[in-house]
């Protein structure tokens, strides 16, 4: 790096309670520098960024920016200096139009500022939008009527023009389609080369390896490595990342017995979201379920789920009609569903542990209208030990566990239930490594059990280690239907953005 | 477990704060816990204080009396608790109050009394049914239902009658101003009812689902419980509770006004807020709630027999409510 840094750190401290969770970070990045940040969660990255933000207090160490040193006690002092931060939370106003959000503070006005000139406001919001080789949505529509990616775009376009000395993208990728990510990634490379520094974070190593000119590992609040891109491959960085090889994250599954499918769905389809789609489940099996974000894979898992209602076409469960009108039909017929977001659709986070496994089970622990805490403390601990749930103990709040015991625990109150077909949709997004590899082995372990699995997964590695079968789908149809021997990532992504003619 | 041994448990716990090699998890724990105790504390220290300063507030009736008076809102309190908890609020329990009073009176005169309490308590579950209805079935913010049944409910009450009803059957009002001992024993039925809602909360599955509602009523619905059925439930709670406050308030008062309980839904949040229960939902005791119920009754008690003015009452409660929510804040 020639002159002086962009962003200079030095040993940045972080103590939240008990855990140190940054250990005198050290971290350099050059100006026109497109840096990642890579590690598991609780790695110490999120923490890292909001120091950045301001929206953190570091307890000990130096940050300077192009040579001078910066306090950034607030958001308003970080923006100030030309830091802007885009999280996976969105700071949109969902209410209001996109040209609104755009524009937020100046909008333009005649009339001495009492007038908005809409006309002018929806242009230049559009402009502002093209203008970075993004898709443009129309800028009338309200915020909250958008998909999550089309809103993410825009989060993202905000921040850009801004023009920030220093761009943050905390996980832009997670709910971006191919497409987007590249105007994405375009856009970035046109941000650096005019001088900007963007700091980059994602899990997904291959965006990491695509876009990065260095990445800097944290491990445990501290950091690893810096090193450039070219200098390492995946499998290094991941071993970084946790210390251990990528192979031992799948388990090896034995070879399956024919059976008679256990779920069999024929021309399932739903308004606007999918139609036609068959398949047939065996007990024991893992189906995996590929396509692009927005081609339908959630809304089959929620339809099969009960969740919603298909239009069109008919289940059958161990060859007995299945129609679930909702959620509670569904479990009773022993089909649960591990939604895509546990914040939104599975914790009670200010509920206990055990109260948050029992939750759809307590008629089981209720004798004569009274709950007995003795069957349920029996019921909880048969999953809590089964899963491996690290938890200080049942009563702790679910709020404090990490996500992959988060996760671990909402498996279990399926199982505490009963399911003999869990569907899984993104069962290991926001969840460490470590944990990931703890998710696949109980995976694997409820379909060596007879239980029958539909998993749904942006991320192809997980499709292609942990299926037997998988789907592919687009546009809400099934497009391409693979064994797990004839799958690579190639023939996954060719079918699911509709490059190659694959048979469905 | 035995239930001596979670006890025993509980108590080393307790005293193990005290001790050393506390982590930060438990030193949260512990903050969280003391600041639990905050209204009780709270409570003590004030009732001690007007011991020692008030010859007149260690007096039998005034003791009788502040507890007579705070079995009004601790009633409606435990009913808006239950409400809270689900993620809603119950702004009609005023009027739901004044129309069990009402009919209750009028029936007095009529009828056995329990018989006409249990009609003037009906009356009050139906009002609740409506509210539950309309935010679980046809999904209005319960701010607005409630606002609209206020209103309505209120608008009843005059319709049935414009002038105060007073009951001459004076049998169930003798039951309401008899004592047990020293301890009136209209505290005791509401002692009970407390007992009665700590144990649905706790123990029983619609009370751990009404909990859950509140706190992620989405997650509660996709594990196949039937959210709307359980806040339909909560309101209804919430009715009984008013009706029955209506009831023994006015056979205390030994007339039934039909203004009677305006306001009265504010002092039923405030209790349950500053016993710790999150309006968002999900998270609050009924321990909390009675703790939030003595006080806000001891501090009216105390500036009466201080000779402070109504208006300053307003001003101590509102500073309460503040310094609750701070405090809390501060110990999460």
């Amino acid at each position: 790096m020639s002159a002086v840094p962009r962003l200079e750190l030095h040993g940045v401290r972080k103590r939240y309670d008990a855990t140190l969770a940054l250990r005198d970070v050290d971290l350099t990045v050059g100006a026109g520098e497109v840096h990642a940040l890579a590690g598991e969660n609780g790695a110490g990255k999120s923490t890292l960024i909001k120091i950045l933000a301001g929206a953190v207090r570091r307890d000990a160490g130096t940050i300077a920016l192009d040579g001078a040193p910066v306090d950034l006690p607030n958001p308003l002092a970080a923006r100030a200096a030309g830091i802007r931060v885009v999280y996976q939370e969105f700071s949109l106003v969902p209410s209001t139009s996109v040209t609104e959000n755009m524009l937020l503070g100046r909008m333009p006005a005649r009339a001495a500022g009492w007038w908005i000139d809409w006309s002018a406001a929806h242009r230049r919001a559009a402009e502002a939008i093209a203008s970075l080789g993004f898709e443009v949505p129309d800028v009338r529509r309200r915020v909250g009527a958008l998909p999550v990616s089309q809103r993410q775009m825009i989060e993202i376009a905000k921040a850009m023009l801004e023009r920030p000395r220093i761009l943050i993208l905390d996980e832009p990728s997670a709910v971006l389609s191919t497409r987007d990510l590249e105007r994405l990634f375009a856009a970035i490379r046109s941000l650096r080369q005019s001088g900007a520094t963007i700091i980059y974070v994602s899990h997904r190593l291959d965006e990491v390896f695509t876009i990065a000119d260095r990445i800097t590992v944290l491990k445990d609040g501290a950091r690893v490595d810096t090193v450039a891109t070219g200098d390492v491959d995946q499998g290094r960085l991941v071993r970084m990342m946790v210390g251990r090889p990528l192979g031992e994250i799948y388990p090896s599954r034995p070879e399956r017995a024919p059976a008679d499918p256990i779920l069999v769905v024929r021309g399932l389809g739903r308004h606007k979201a999918f139609s036609d789609v068959s398949l047939e489940l065996a007990p024991g099996e893992i189906m995996g379920i590929s396509g692009l974000v927005g081609s339908g894979r959630s809304e089959v898992l929620r339809a099969i789920s009960g969740a919603d209602r298909p239009d069109t076409g008919e289940m059958t469960l161990a060859g007995r009609l299945y129609r679930p009108r909702s959620p509670a039909e569904a479990l009773r017929a022993g089909v649960a569903m591990l939604s895509e977001d546990r914040a939104r659709d599975g914790l009670v986070p200010a509920m206990s542990v055990r109260d948050n496994l029992s939750l759809a089970s307590f008629a089981r622990m209720t004798r004569m209208l009274v709950l007995r805490r003795r069957i349920q403390l029996a019921l909880v601990d048969e999953q809590v030990r089964a899963l491996n749930v690290r938890t200080p103990s049942v009563a702790a709040l679910v709020k404090r566990l990490s996500g992959g015991n988060q996760q671990k625990a909402l498996v279990g109150r399926w199982l505490m239930r009963g399911a003999r077909v869990l569907l899984l949709d993104e069962p290991t997004r926001g969840v460490d490594v470590g944990a990931k590899a703890e998710i696949y082995r109980i995976v694997a372990r409820l379909a060596e059990g007879g239980m029958g699995i539909l998993l749904v997964s942006s991320e192809l590695p997980e499709i292609l280690g942990m299926s037997d079968r998988i789907l592919v789908m687009r546009g809400g149809r099934v497009v391409g239907r693979f064994t797990r021997r004839e799958a690579t990532e190639e023939r996954l992504l060719g079918a699911a953005a509709g490059v190659t003619p694959e048979a469905a | 477990m035995s239930e001596a041994n979670g006890i025993l448990g509980r108590v080393r716990q307790r005293l193990q704060l005290f001790g050393e090699g506390a982590t930060a998890e438990a030193e949260a724990d512990r903050r969280a816990r003391l600041v639990a105790y905050l209204p009780i504390t709270a409570f003590l220290v004030l009732a001690a204080i007007a011991a020692v300063t008030s010859d007149a507030f260690l007096g039998q009736s005034n003791l009788g009396n502040l507890l007579r008076q705070i079995v009004t809102n601790g009633l409606m309190s435990l009913g808006m608790l239950v409400v809270i908890l689900s993620g809603g609020i119950d702004l009609s329990v005023g009027p739901m109050l004044a129309l069990a009073g009402i009919v209750g009176a009028g029936l007095l005169n009529a009828l056995p009394w329990p018989v006409a309490v249990l009609i003037g308590v009906a009356v009050a579950l139906i009002a609740g049914g409506m509210n539950g209805a309309l935010v679980a079935y046809f999904r209005m913010p319960p701010f607005v239902a409630t606002l609209a049944t206020m209103s309505a409910f209120r608008g009843l009450v005059y319709v049935y009658s414009e002038t105060p009803v007073v009951p001459t059957n004076t049998s169930f009002r003798q039951l309401i101003v008899s004592s047990v001992g020293p301890v009136p024993s209209v505290a005791l039925v509401m002692l009970a009812c407390f007992l009665l809602v700590s144990f649905f909360l706790n123990r029983t599955t619609p009370g751990r689902n009404i909990y859950a509602i509140g706190g992620n009523a989405e997650a509660v619905r996709l594990a196949g419980i039937d959210v709307r059925a359980h806040q339909l439930l909560a309101y209804v709670i919430s009715g009984g509770f008013a009706g029955l406050a209506g009831l023994i308030l006015t056979s205390r008062l030994g007339i039934a006004q039909p203004s009677v309980g305006a306001g009265m839904e504010l002092d039923a949040i405030a209790a349950c807020v500053i016993g710790g229960a999150s309006l968002a939902g999900g998270a609050g005791t009924v321990r909390g709630t009675l703790a939030g119920v003595l006080l806000l009754g001891l501090i009216s008690n105390l500036l009466n027999l201080y000779n402070v003015q109504a208006y300053y009452q307003q001003i101590f409660k509102g500073a309460l409510i503040v310094l609750a929510v701070l405090t809390r804040r501060r110990g999460d």
